[in-house]
């Protein structure tokens, strides 16, 4: 009798406690059905880090009664992918989120965005083909939509480069040259940093010179970050490292911005968002830093490449797909949005029409009024390439191998190498079909 | 059958004594399975289960097939032990093994050494300001690691230190920086252990150091003779924890990378486990890594006791 009482309390102990643990997850689910299936108002949640979303958002709902839309401001980079991604895995993830172009392979491969091909196919003719590409991955499925784009462009300190007596580089030769220059006249000064820590960066200007870090053939991926265009790219940068005329500095220290703000670091090849970095670190170098087209590999040409640059998708586990397509179809392409894109989360909008909306410079380059018409000459100039299903790995060996390469004074291209042997390996590892 | 039945009752009586008294110890015995029940249930939920689900992964891994893309063409499939040979096999988890074994030694030794020179020097006769002192030393410990990990490291940086300013020294550099992360470490943690041991010390009945002193003995004697055997218990006690502490250092190189480029992704055993398992997303062989982890924190600290238990318990 001690022994049936004694496993009853343990029963009822342990009930309690598991019901304890699962009492959350079943009611929300429940509600979730309800919601679907009834004509009551949809709650999407919308994960981004875009700043001031939230009253674009509420631009929405007051307009949308039907469709109320929660934002959760996220951190960015790296870190909103990995907490997206587990997010999902573990079956809870937002309606929508805010998916870099290079993330979204990963997302796709891990099934966690939805595929809105019958919902989005028809937005095609929004986008440039290159951005359109980087949210159907070069299928005939769609994953996202655009939202942002960084086509890059060369920022340099007007000031300090009339003071050294620079000319704008058009070529990277040139941009050696200065960088020597510099050196000679002031050796507390750089012309530039290399940041082994912003791959990203570098797979920008890798696309500028014609790299194709992944592509699909057929059934099979083919992995070529260390290909001819890239290895060029390493070995430049590499060279200019080891003879220490540039500095080698990661981007995005408080050591980086003191040297952007205090005028010993002259240059910056970055991304169109680039102004919102700039008057947040460097609030010091505002009028004295101007833009400029990216400098080219052969005189003449006229390329450029994409750092960053972020689309709109929606969780595969999602129970609102339609709804939430509706909102990012409205925010990515409707006029009013693309405004509110421009001018709140201060963001280069990827539909082609956005551009009507950028109209003033932004205000750190007030001295540079046409700041915008060169930027959209640089985008229409910018080539991109399709991500691979594991760039978290690429850039994770990336950092690692750079790292390495800076701190050791060693072979560029020997990083680049391990790099891409990392990604092949573990693309290897998962089973992904490779082609030779 | 008739020899049987005579016998029944004779052997029916001691039987029946039998029964009954183990039918008490049953009631006896329930009441302690029943206090148990609480400790067992919280046991299995939150470390039994959880280590188990953990094993579990680690034994399996996605198989992706195709391009990877669209429904069905990731498939999770037992690998057994396959995660495990690649954690083994994998020369960056060792090289990983040996820094935190050059890191973790400077740290034990500075670290405990300080705790045991404070707490001594708080305990003997002659402080002052002990109070002040006590409290100064252990605030670094209520300081958490993030933050003191990003207030020394703006002091390491080169264009904002004030120590670069005197002498011309690169803090973050990849000869350096071990000691840099070190000294972090080391500062947040002499506090607690001093506490530690210095409770330990108030707690020793001062006729001892009284008799010690009639005899003749010098501070640095009593110190010496009688305060560090005292001790010895508590020391072990302290390098037991700060052992499993530096084996899982995470906090100070995680915080110290963004700020330099000396420091890989994959420095610490841990912080290969957070990269394979957030940055890489490949949950299997980071749950097998933990496991590896776990082992030979378990073999770490149990054949430290093993090696210190008769001096330290033995004789007690």
């Amino acid at each position: 009798m001690t022994r049936t009482r004694l496993a009853a309390v343990t029963a009822a102990m342990l009930a309690v406690v598991l019901a304890g643990c699962s009492g959350g997850s079943d009611g929300s689910t429940s509600s979730e059905e309800e919601n679907s299936t009834s004509a009551g108002p949809v709650t999407l949640t919308y994960w981004t880090w875009a700043p001031n979303m939230d009253k674009i958002a509420e631009v929405w709902n007051a307009a949308n009664p039907d469709i109320q839309v929660t934002v959760n401001k996220q951190a960015g980079g790296d870190d909103a992918a990995a907490k997206f991604l587990t997010a999902a895995k573990a079956g809870n993830p937002p309606d929508l989120v805010q998916a870099e172009y290079q993330m979204l392979p990963s997302f796709v491969a891990a099934e966690a965005v939805a595929d809105l091909t019958e919902e989005a196919a028809s937005l095609k003719g929004e986008f440039s083909d290159g951005l359109w590409n980087l949210v159907t991955l070069g299928t005939d499925s769609v994953y996202g939509i655009p939202q942002d784009s960084g086509p890059m462009m060369l920022y340099y300190r007007k000031d300090l480069f009339d003071k050294y007596g620079i000319e704008v580089p058009k070529t990277w030769e040139e941009y050696a040259e200065a960088a020597r220059t510099v050196r000679k006249k002031d050796p507390k000064v750089y012309l530039g940093t290399f940041s082994s820590k912003d791959p990203g960066s570098f797979a920008g200007l890798a696309q500028q010179a014609g790299g194709q870090w992944w592509s699909i053939s057929g059934d099979a991926w083919k992995v070529n970050i260390n290909d001819a265009a890239t290895t060029k790219v390493a070995e430049y940068w590499g060279g200019l490292v080891k003879e220490g005329v540039i500095d080698d500095q990661p981007y995005f220290t408080p050591e980086w911005n003191k040297a952007l703000n205090d005028g010993t670091l002259l240059t910056w090849p970055s991304a169109v968002w680039a102004p919102g970095t700039l008057s947040t670190n460097a609030p010091d170098g505002k009028g004295k830093w101007a833009v400029a087209p990216l400098p080219q590999w052969n005189e003449g040409e006229n390329y450029s490449g994409f750092w960053g640059g972020s689309s709109t998708a929606v969780a595969a586990k999602s129970p609102h797909k339609a709804a939430a397509v509706k909102f990012a179809t409205w925010l990515n392409t409707d006029p009013e949005a693309l405004k509110l894109l421009v001018e709140e989360a201060a963001v280069y909008p990827a539909a082609t029409k956005g551009s009507e909306a950028l109209t003033e410079a932004p205000e750190y380059f007030e001295n540079q009024p046409d700041f915008w018409k060169q930027a959209s000459e640089v985008a229409a100039t910018a080539r991109g390439f399709t991500f691979g299903p594991n760039v978290n790995v690429a850039y994770d060996a990336f950092k690692n191998a750079f790292d390495k390469a800076v701190q050791e004074k060693s072979s560029f291209t020997e990083a680049l190498n391990s790099v891409q042997e990392a990604a092949v390996a573990d693309m290897r590892n998962s089973g992904f079909q490779l082609a030779q | 059958m008739n020899t049987t039945a005579p016998r029944k009752p004779d052997g029916g009586r001691p039987a029946g004594r039998q029964r009954r008294g183990r039918g008490g110890a049953h009631r006896v015995s329930a009441a302690p399975y029943l206090f148990l029940t609480p400790a067992v249930v919280l046991f299995t939920l939150f470390t039994a289960v959880p280590v188990g689900y953990t094993v579990y992964l680690s034994l399996r891994k996605i198989k992706v097939s195709g391009l990877g893309l669209g429904k069905g063409s990731r498939q999770e499939v037992f690998v057994g032990l396959d995660n495990y040979v690649a954690a083994i096999g994998d020369a960056e988890l060792w090289a990983g093994w040996l820094r935190v074994l050059g890191y973790g030694t400077l740290v034990l030794v500075v670290m405990l050494g300080l705790a045991l020179l404070f707490a001594l020097l708080l305990d003997s006769a002659h402080v002052r300001l002990a109070r002040f002192s006590r409290i100064a030393i252990f605030l670094p410990y209520a300081v958490p690691g993030v933050v003191a990990t990003l207030l020394w490291g703006f002091l390491y940086l080169p264009s904002l230190s004030p120590i670069t300013k005197v002498i011309e020294i690169d803090l973050l550099g990849s000869g350096t920086v071990v000691f840099s992360m070190a000294n972090v470490a080391i500062w947040g943690g002499v506090g607690f252990n001093m506490l530690v041991l210095y409770t330990t010390l108030r707690a020793v009945p001062r006729s001892y150091y009284e008799a010690a002193r009639i005899d003749g003995a010098s501070e640095l004697q009593i110190a010496l003779r009688i305060k560090i055997p005292i001790l010895t218990p508590a020391i072990i006690l302290t390098t037991v924890f700060s052992i499993i502490a530096t084996i899982q250092v995470f906090t100070e190189p995680t915080a110290l990378r963004p700020l330099t480029n000396t420091i890989s992704s994959t420095w610490s055993p841990l912080m290969k486990v957070y990269r394979d398992a957030f940055v890489t997303g490949d949950l299997y062989s980071a749950a097998a890594t933990s496991i590896v982890i776990a082992g030979v924190s378990l073999i770490l600290s149990f054949g430290f006791l093993r090696v210190v238990r008769n001096r330290a318990f033995g004789e007690g």
